[in-house]
């Protein structure tokens, strides 16, 4: 390209106090060109009212692709140095910024590393980006059984020798996937992971969407990039502070960047947001510079509150403790995640009851636990707020006998042909008693635990259709077919 | 030279006091602290720009807080004050030789330094023996109590700020389970006459009546607060503020008060019609 801009020249290893998008963009405004390009509302003046709405501010920075602006499809300039700039910070051989949500950073990962019919190692409980990966890419998932907490009903780590089994069975496969932390804060072993991997030259990919901290801060579980993986995709704007739908995908010393962009660039849009891109600039700026002092505060804040809800008497939040060096190699302290079986309310029942009487909202709650979301913009008074609430909920709706932990059986999935066949195939609609031996056209989901007992593609076994009938006696919610009552089910014809 | 202080009290109306002298300015964790002396109201205690209390007419605010839970229930032997680092609660409390024990919970040292140094009008009794003295969050502090006190007066600031904690359903609740049986909470629950005052006092007001079976609002003029009528909450777990006054043993007392008197006891329970529809009692 001929119109590289000049800034392009004088990088390499900027400090962490530069933001080079940013600074681009402050450029831009004050040097009051007039504008003949998109967007349309020309800086706001020909939207009065999203102006009132958003502010004069965010609509002047809501820019297009320009020379002094780089372009994020192939980045040259100031975008070029704030992806090198997240690198360093993050210890990535390179970094790239997503603007289509974390969502688009697993799929890139996935897109690029198996391509139709490749196999790939995954836990049943990855996120529904990774499964839609496997839809798009045609590649066949080996599921490994990331097992549970009976007592907490929640899903683990892999272990290293469930992880050496499946790599041992399947020799041929290119990839081993990995959540890492979960969403509870639970880590498996990735270093590891990562040798065994290695050493039969597979890569691993790892969604660290609610790890961004674990690069910064100090006494957190070990990052991905720090283990060696050699892809992962970290949500900025989770724990990183960045807007919502900004991520950042990471490369290790095993990836190929180049590749990786013509992947990103298949699906990403070509008008990326300028306010996502600058919030990864200045997100990343600020964790560089203050991220062990903020996430040191957010640690303390979580143990105080763990501490305190603890002292109340029934609910149990859970921390360091439970580590085992295997299903539960470490535990991320940030994250304040709360056992309710003891006071007899299910965790989803405290999620509602806070959100209706106490004003206060929280990440999210199942059957067993929920999670309140601390980070870097929470004060020691908002946690007493918290703490408070959940002493009144336990006196004002507490019950004497505690509720049954969940069921929590695996069903081992036999994945009979890719997802993606299985999604484009002909299907027809029979009875769930009807259905044994078919292949499965849907999923069947059964909440606790969350994880599927059968995918598209995957064999309907007696295993299977005995668990559905087990967990909908014993009241668990189950979903996922067009059904709505799960009685019947899509299967290939 | 002239020099005044400015109250926002709306976006479209002020309060103007001139002063004589600037006394203290302070920036605590939780607030901006300043204490001035003006001519016509005395020394005027303000936190982030709001006036809590004048010399000239604080006595109205700490009367009703103080004594009409006392005529309700003339044994009460143990307090808890949230709030109140200016020292005027504890100086009316500190009247009732029957009160045993005084907890107070500021949770801004700095305000009750400043107080002691400038403000001895208030601050004078707080070297009482029968007073603790805790310099932490009200939140936190009445969460680890039960079956406690025979009085919580909650003494806040506005409910935006450090004060915030100290107007929702979970401060209520707990402070329901801090108190005894026959135990009574007193609230400043804040303005009747301007929209933004109105809107937090019947939010307050709700959660109260969410947390006690008893809940009702009383009222008194406190001159320099927006729009001069307050309102205050009184809560119980059975003990009506009027019907179960006991203004016999209350007179026993003996006190000489610039402001209460069981007559107006009464009279403050009768709100007008605008404020008994804004409550919707």
């Amino acid at each position: 390209m001929n119109n590289r801009p000049q800034q392009s020249l004088t990088r390499k290893s900027l400090p962490q106090q530069h933001v080079p998008i940013a600074d681009a963009l402050e450029r831009l405004r004050t040097h009051r060109v007039v504008p003949f390009d998109v967007p349309g509302h020309k800086r706001g003046k020909g939207n009065p009212d999203l102006v009132a709405f958003l502010g004069q501010r965010a609509m002047e920075l809501d820019v297009n692709s320009m020379l002094p602006l780089d372009f994020l499809g192939n980045p040259v300039g100031v975008i070029k140095e704030a992806e090198e700039l997240a690198a360093a910070a993050f210890g990535a051989a390179a970094a790239f910024f997503m603007v289509g949500g974390t969502t688009s950073s697993v799929q890139a990962m996935i897109l690029a590393t198996v391509k139709r019919g490749d196999k790939i190692l995954m836990p049943r409980n990855v996120h529904k980006s990774a499964l839609t990966s496997l839809i798009l890419s045609g590649a066949q998932p080996v599921y490994i059984d990331p097992g549970t907490d009976s007592n907490l009903g929640i899903s683990l780590g892999m272990k290293v020798e469930d992880v050496k089994n499946a790599i041992d069975k399947n020799p041929d496969a290119k990839a081993i996937f990995l959540n890492n932390p979960t969403y509870y804060g639970i880590c498996s072993d990735l270093q590891s992971i990562v040798r065994l991997a290695h050493a039969r030259n597979m890569l691993v990919l790892v969604d660290e969407a609610h790890g961004t901290h674990f690069y910064f801060g100090e006494g957190l579980p070990m990052s991905a990039m720090a283990a060696g993986a050699d892809m992962a995709a970290v949500s900025m704007h989770k724990s990183g502070g960045s807007l919502t739908q900004s991520s950042l995908l990471l490369m290790g010393k095993g990836a190929d960047p180049g590749y990786v962009r013509q992947i990103i660039n298949l699906t990403q849009t070509t008008s990326a947001s300028y306010l996502l891109m600058a919030s990864l600039d200045i997100s990343r700026r600020n964790l560089a510079l203050n991220g062990k002092i903020a996430f040191d505060k957010v640690s303390q804040l979580a143990a105080y509150a763990r501490d305190e809800i603890n002292q109340m008497g029934g609910y149990y939040a859970f921390g360091k403790e439970l580590i085992n060096k295997n299903s539960i190699f470490d535990f991320d302290t940030t994250k304040l995640s709360v056992n309710t079986l003891k006071i007899g309310l299910a965790g989803i029942e405290v999620y509602d009851i806070l959100r209706d009487d106490y004003e206060i909202q929280i990440e999210f709650g199942d059957i067993g636990n929920f999670l309140a979301y601390i980070s870097l913009g929470d004060a020691k008074r908002d946690i007493e707020r918290l703490c408070s609430s959940l002493k009144d909920v336990l006196r004002n709706h507490g019950k004497p006998t505690a509720r049954p932990a969940p069921t929590n059986e695996y069903i081992h999935p036999q994945v009979a042909i890719t997802p993606q066949e299985a999604f484009y195939a002909e299907k027809r609609a029979v009875a769930l008693s009807d259905s044994l031996g078919a292949i499965s056209g849907e999923s069947v989901m059964c909440y606790p635990p969350g994880i599927p007992v059968l995918a598209p593609g995957e064999r309907i076994t007696k295993e299977a259709l005995d668990y559905i009938a087990y967990a909908r006696e014993k009241g668990c919610s189950i979903s996922g077919t067009k059904d709505p009552d799960v009685n019947e089910i899509l299967v290939l014809k | 030279m002239e020099l005044w202080f400015s109250e926002i009290h709306t976006e479209n109306v002020r309060l103007d006091i001139k002063l004589e002298q600037h006394l203290f300015s302070g920036q605590s964790d939780y607030q901006r602290v300043d204490i001035y002396e003006s001519k016509e109201y005395g020394r005027i205690l303000i936190l982030d720009g709001f006036t809590m209390l004048t010399e000239k007419d604080e006595f109205v605010y700490h009367d009703m807080l103080s004594h009409v839970p006392m005529a309700v229930n003339p044994n009460i032997e143990k307090v808890l004050i949230i709030g109140a680092g200016d020292g005027g609660m504890v100086r009316e409390l500190a009247r009732y030789p029957t009160i045993k024990q005084m907890d107070m919970v500021e949770i801004d040292k700095m305000v009750v330094d400043a107080c002691r140094q400038f403000l001895p009008q208030t601050a004078g009794c707080l070297d009482d023996p029968r007073l603790n003295l805790y310099f932490e969050d009200g939140l936190k502090f009445v969460r680890k109590k039960q079956n406690e006190y025979d009085l919580i007066v909650v003494d806040s600031t506005d409910p935006f700020g450090p004060g915030e904690g100290l107007f929702t359903k979970e401060f209520y609740g707990n402070c329901y389970n801090a108190m005894t049986e026959s135990g009574i909470m007193v609230n400043q629950l804040g303005g009747t006459f301007y929209a933004h005052d109105i809107l937090s006092m019947q939010r307050a007001f709700g959660k109260i009546k969410g947390a006690f079976p008893i809940a009702l609002a009383y009222q008194a003029n406190v001159h320099t607060y927006p729009g001069g009528h307050w309102l205050f909450g009184f809560a119980t777990k059975g003990a009506h503020p009027v019907r179960d006054m006991q203004a016999d043993k209350w007179s026993s007392f003996g006190l000489d008060t610039q402001y209460y008197n069981t007559k107006l006891h009464v009279g403050a329970f009768a709100l007008p019609n605008h404020v008994l529809k804004l409550l919707g009692v």
